[in-house]
């Protein structure tokens, strides 16, 4: 009974995970770059909600829309200005140092605006979820529309990839920029593009992040960024449905290591788990195999 | 002809630091630093030592590595308790070499051991395998009590109380609250010695034929293996040098404060990017800019105190201007352009 | 080739350096002027040639923990312009400037170094415990009297030349656990602390040694890391199952208020229990303070408290900075008040040295009786620990009521 308990509860933080890693791992696939930023997009788009529904006292559905916008803004933006002039650089960390100025750029302007007090979050999900077995066993609410928007996500990219135009483009580009360009395909635009859904995925993931944990500083998504990255990377970075497996499996072991191993070491724990299996499938669970070739 | 051009490069990289190290002590001597400055000089060393230790990796080796702080920490603790428990046993001089030598053996060792499973990895997934130790190594030795009393040594992974201490005991780890009391043996002339030696260390390694093959590991693994160069071994060694190195650092980053905690802030993930930051903005594979690199970049926002909140702020402006400016190609041929200009004028 | 690139690459961040560092001569000038600003316009009419006492402080001022590094400068500057607005202390006016240190030891002895270059007189700081201990270090060599407002680690006070306005963490774990024991508010007891955190797991610590004493059983201990501090379920699960009918938290209210929200959305309601970290939680903006209702909490400070010095300071510090201060604010601002007691004791003078102030200080601050927002009489004794006694509140109806 309670191992079922801590597995929900597994599930709730794992599906937060796997919203936010699939931002993640859909910027990787196609700019083949690690935006260390994605998690502080997280934390624009949470406060842009808070702004818009707790202090003007706005509309939930208003305050998701106008976040998912000035996220996707930002994104392009950053990416027009930080990093489209670093595309051919002679290294593929010079990308990833910038990710990071502008990761610190980001953390500190909201520092400056918000001040460093935290800020309780309203739940932009009002219904209270399930209850089984006489209130023992309890579903969040937020938990059900996590996954169910994950799924759908996971689905609506899965579609758009494989069945428009664009997403074509997208895979083309994933596989070879130079071919692709060869090809026609416009190669700027389909990275901005790239972007933009990446970074309106963050604004939704900050949404339920924070629903879940309601707890706002300029500092928040530093952490559950870097965990879903881990979980990109342990379902395979690059793959889609790995993004989603990974951020879920990473949330049931984190719970249940902390619960049946140790609290103090559970960070420990989930990430030697992260490493037995990069040991045993060494591009993750669903990532691609490369063929090195000479 | 090469051999000549390569040996003044290194003495020119020898030059600058002992340069820099007879300008700070003149400043220092005539009173003429302020204390801000002279209390940076130590940090500032072994942060170029680590940049040092990580170019190894970087550029020499050619494998990101996003958890080298997680050796400077074993460096540090290692080489803390070593001093905690022999301070009244060994004249300072004699336990501060000691401390160095257990603090670097103790981060070769761990280098040697988590280098097996990581050089196994690729890439992006190497680079998150680095991350998960650095981490694990943190979290675990927050989670370490360790104390010493008549009957020995005693540990405990739970809580201090389990230590089971006789009175006269002395806990050394205390969890979270970490290694208190380390003496102040660190000083800027030592820090630079360690630098020296670091330098030399990795520079005549890159010039030896050991060092020629990391290197041709580096730039096609599959050709150096076919060459009969043993992939496995050069990759090793690199790698449980350059933790050893970031060990030394670490040495002098516990004996500098007092106050050894295994936070995020100095042995963390976001610790380690940091020193990544200062490799990659000095010159992937150049040591000489990983020294100057560090030097400037862990100095900039301490110079920007007067600007109190905006400074952080400002910082990360100027890391990613410089960061295009350094890298991006369309600023590089402009560089070129500029230089060939200047160049054709002179002639 | 490659070389004169990177020669050139160099040169430029070294240009950029360059630049920042004139630029920062400037500024660095600026901010003395802001910070006294009062200073500058009634010296005038101080006592010989304008000399000024200048009060350092250093915290967090970035970084996750910013909160209460701003709340301890924040604190400081309100008091400073108080003092200098009534005429200072001994007739001088006074200067602050508050410094980061990102809650870094190694910064905080970089902040330390850069206020002596300022020409600090006496340190306010740091505000936490790792940072005030690697400070310490460096006043005692320097001989400068130490005040730290919040460093409750039981080692930072070591030397003598350091005292602090906060209580100890042994003593907040030592006082907690017998407070509960003396009331019988439980006898399973959970706890939920911060493992990566030296404050919270020292007030564990004692909390825990003297539970055995005072009849009541901790039934759960446990842990969670600076890394993982959204999800507590697990904790709060395992206390639950556990069947602790009180939960003691002895960490920040900004890790508290998540765990309040999640033991609430699981349905589980135990008496929860808190020490001065706590304070803050009913001003997390948009909180929903029901959630809080009957959480108990020994602290020194309240910021609803109804005596005239604390509505004073809750609503000039609010006008000022837009925020509602919390405990660490209130710590400093009664550090600024009790160095300008001693000062004022011993009729000292800015034109002293600071070795000078320091054996002043060292030998007043245990003889006064202070009388402040934490605490109506502090008395301190050489060890550096203050004399005082915390207050145990209770919220009811979104406010502090006095337990008993």
């Amino acid at each position: 009974m309670s191992f079922l308990v801590y597995l929900i509860n597994g599930l709730s933080l794992g599906s937060i995970y796997a919203i936010i890693a699939l931002g993640y791992t859909m910027v990787y696939g196609i700019a083949k770059m690690l935006n260390f930023a994605h998690g502080d997009f997280i934390m624009v788009g949470c406060y842009v909600i808070f702004t818009i529904c707790s202090t003007l006292s706005g509309n939930t559905f208003v305050g998701i829309i106008a976040a998912v916008i000035l996220c996707t803004l930002l994104g392009v933006t950053t990416e027009k200005v930080a990093y489209k002039p670093l595309r051919g650089a002679a290294s593929p960390l010079a990308v990833l140092i910038t990710a990071i100025g502008v990761s610190y750029f980001l953390e500190n302007l909201a520092l400056l605006i918000f001040g460093a007090d935290i800020k309780s979050f309203s739940s932009v999900v009002a219904w209270q979820g399930l209850s089984f077995a006489g209130g023992d066993l309890k579903i969040q609410g937020v938990t059900i529309v996590t996954i169910l928007t994950s799924v759908v996500i996971l689905i609506v990219l899965q579609l758009f990839i494989h069945k428009t135009k664009e997403g074509q483009a997208m895979l083309a580009v994933a596989e070879d920029k130079g071919a692709a360009m060869l090809m026609g395909i416009n190669v700027n635009k389909t990275i901005s593009l790239t972007f933009a859904i990446g970074s309106a995925l963050a604004a939704i993931a900050g949404a339920l992040l924070c629903s879940a944990y309601p707890s706002l500083s300029p500092y928040l998504g530093a952490m559950p960024g870097i965990k879903a990255f881990v979980a990109a990377v342990f379902g395979g970075i690059g793959s889609i449905p790995g993004a989603m497996i990974g951020g879920l499996v990473l949330g049931i072991v984190e719970i249940l290591s902390r619960t049946y191993i140790s609290s103090q070491l559970s960070d420990a724990i989930v990430f030697g788990i992260l490493i037995v299996v990069l040991l045993v499938k060494p591009t993750g669970l669903l990532g691609k195999k490369i063929q090195e070739k000479v | 002809m090469a051999e000549k051009k390569r040996i003044k490069s290194n003495l020119i990289t020898y030059g600058i630091v002992i340069g820099l190290y007879l300008v700070m002590e003149i400043l220092m001597k005539t009173g003429n630093l302020s204390s801000h400055l002279k209390g940076l000089l130590v940090p500032m060393t072994y942060y170029a030592i680590i940049a040092v230790a990580l170019n190894l990796c970087v550029g020499i080796l050619g494998e990101l590595s996003i958890g080298h702080c997680g050796f400077m920490c074993i460096g540090a603790f290692a080489s803390s308790i070593f001093s905690k428990l022999t301070q009244n046993a060994l004249p300072t001089p004699v336990r501060f070499f000691m401390a160095f030598v257990v603090g670097i053996a103790v981060a070769a060792l761990f280098g040697f051991l988590i280098g097996i499973p990581v050089l196994r990895l690729k890439g992006d997934y190497l680079a998150i395998v680095t991350l998960a130790f650095g981490e694990i190594i943190k979290n675990v030795i927050n989670a370490i009590y360790f104390g010493v009393d008549s009957k020995g040594a005693h540990i405990s992974l739970n809580n201090v109380m389990d230590l089971g201490m006789e009175p006269d005991g002395q806990v050394i780890i205390n969890g979270a609250m970490g290694i208190t009391g380390t003496p102040r043996d660190a000083n800027f002339t030592i820090a630079i010695v360690v630098l020296l030696l670091a330098l030399f260390v990795v520079l005549n390694l890159m010039n030896s034929r050991d060092g020629r093959a990391i290197m041709a590991v580096r730039d096609n693994s599959i050709a150096a293996e076919s060459a009969g160069i043993n992939v496995t071994r050069y990759k090793m060694m690199a790698f449980t040098i350059s933790a050893a190195i970031a060990g030394a650092a670490g040495v002098l980053f516990s004996h500098n404060i007092t106050s050894l905690t295994a936070t995020s802030q100095y042995f963390g993930y976001n610790a380690s990017i940091m020193i990544l930051v200062y490799v990659v903005l000095g010159g992937i594979g150049n040591i000489r800019g990983s020294v100057i690199a560090a030097a400037i970049l862990y100095l900039l926002p301490e110079m920007l105190r007067g600007l109190n909140t905006y400074r952080m702020l400002i910082y990360s402006i100027v890391l990613i201007v410089m960061m295009l400016f350094n890298w991006a190609p369309a600023a590089v041929d402009w560089r070129n352009r500029v230089k060939h200009k200047f160049i054709k004028r002179n002639a | 080739m490659k070389k004169m690139k990177s020669f050139i690459s160099m040169m430029a961040a070294a240009a950029m350096l360059a630049g920042t560092l004139a630029g920062c001569g400037n500024s660095g000038a600026d901010t003395a002027t802001t910070a006294g600003e009062s200073t500058a316009t009634e010296a005038t009419e101080g006592a010989a040639s304008g000399a000024t006492f200048k009060f350092g402080s250093i915290g967090p001022l970035t970084g996750g923990a910013a909160a209460y590094g701003n709340a301890v400068a924040n604190s400081i500057e309100l008091a400073v312009a108080e003092i200098n607005a009534n005429g200072g202390i001994n007739g001088y006016q006074v200067e602050c400037r508050g410094e980061d240190d990102e809650l870094n030891a190694e910064k905080s002895v970089n902040a330390y170094n850069t206020l002596k270059d300022w020409g600090m007189q006496f340190l306010i700081g740091s505000t936490t415990s790792a940072c005030s201990l690697a400070v310490s270090e460096n006043t005692h060599e320097d001989n400068m009297f130490q005040l730290t407002p919040s460093a409750s680690a039981a080692d930072c006070v070591a030397y003598d030349n350091v005292f602090r306005v906060c209580f100890s963490d042994p003593n907040q774990g030592l006082a907690s656990a017998q407070y509960i024991g003396a009331h019988k508010l439980a006898s399973k007891v959970g706890i939920i602390y911060d493992s990566s955190d030296v404050y919270s797991s020292g007030i564990y610590q004692t909390f825990a040694q003297e539970a055995p004493n005072q009849g009541f059983e901790v039934v759960s201990a446990e842990a969670f890391t600076a890394d993982s501090k959204t999800d507590f379920s697990v904790q709060l699960q395992k206390a639950k199952d556990a069947g602790a009918e009180l939960l003691f938290l002895p960490i920040y209210y900004t890790e508290a208020s998540l765990i309040l929200t999640q033991a609430n959305t699981m349905g589980y309601a135990p008496t929860f229990f808190g020490v001065d970290g706590m304070d803050g939680i009913l001003t997390v903006e948009n909180f929903d303070t029901s959630l809080a209702e009957g959480l108990m909490l020994l602290t020194p400070f309240a910021a609803d408290a109804t005596d005239d010095l604390t509505v004073n300071y809750v609503k000039n510090y609010q006008d000022k900075f837009g925020e509602t201060p919390n405990q660490f604010g209130a710590d400093a601002y009664d550090a600024v008040y009790v160095i300008k007691q001693c000062l004022e004791e011993t009729g000292a003078t800015p034109d002293m040295s600071v070795s000078d102030l320091c054996e002043s200080l060292k030998s007043t601050i245990v003889t006064i009786t202070a009388s402040g927002l934490t605490s109506d009489t502090m008395t301190w004794d050489a060890s550096g620990e203050p004399n005082k006694e915390p207050k145990a509140v209770v919220i009811k109806d979104g406010a502090y009521v006095t337990a008993e």
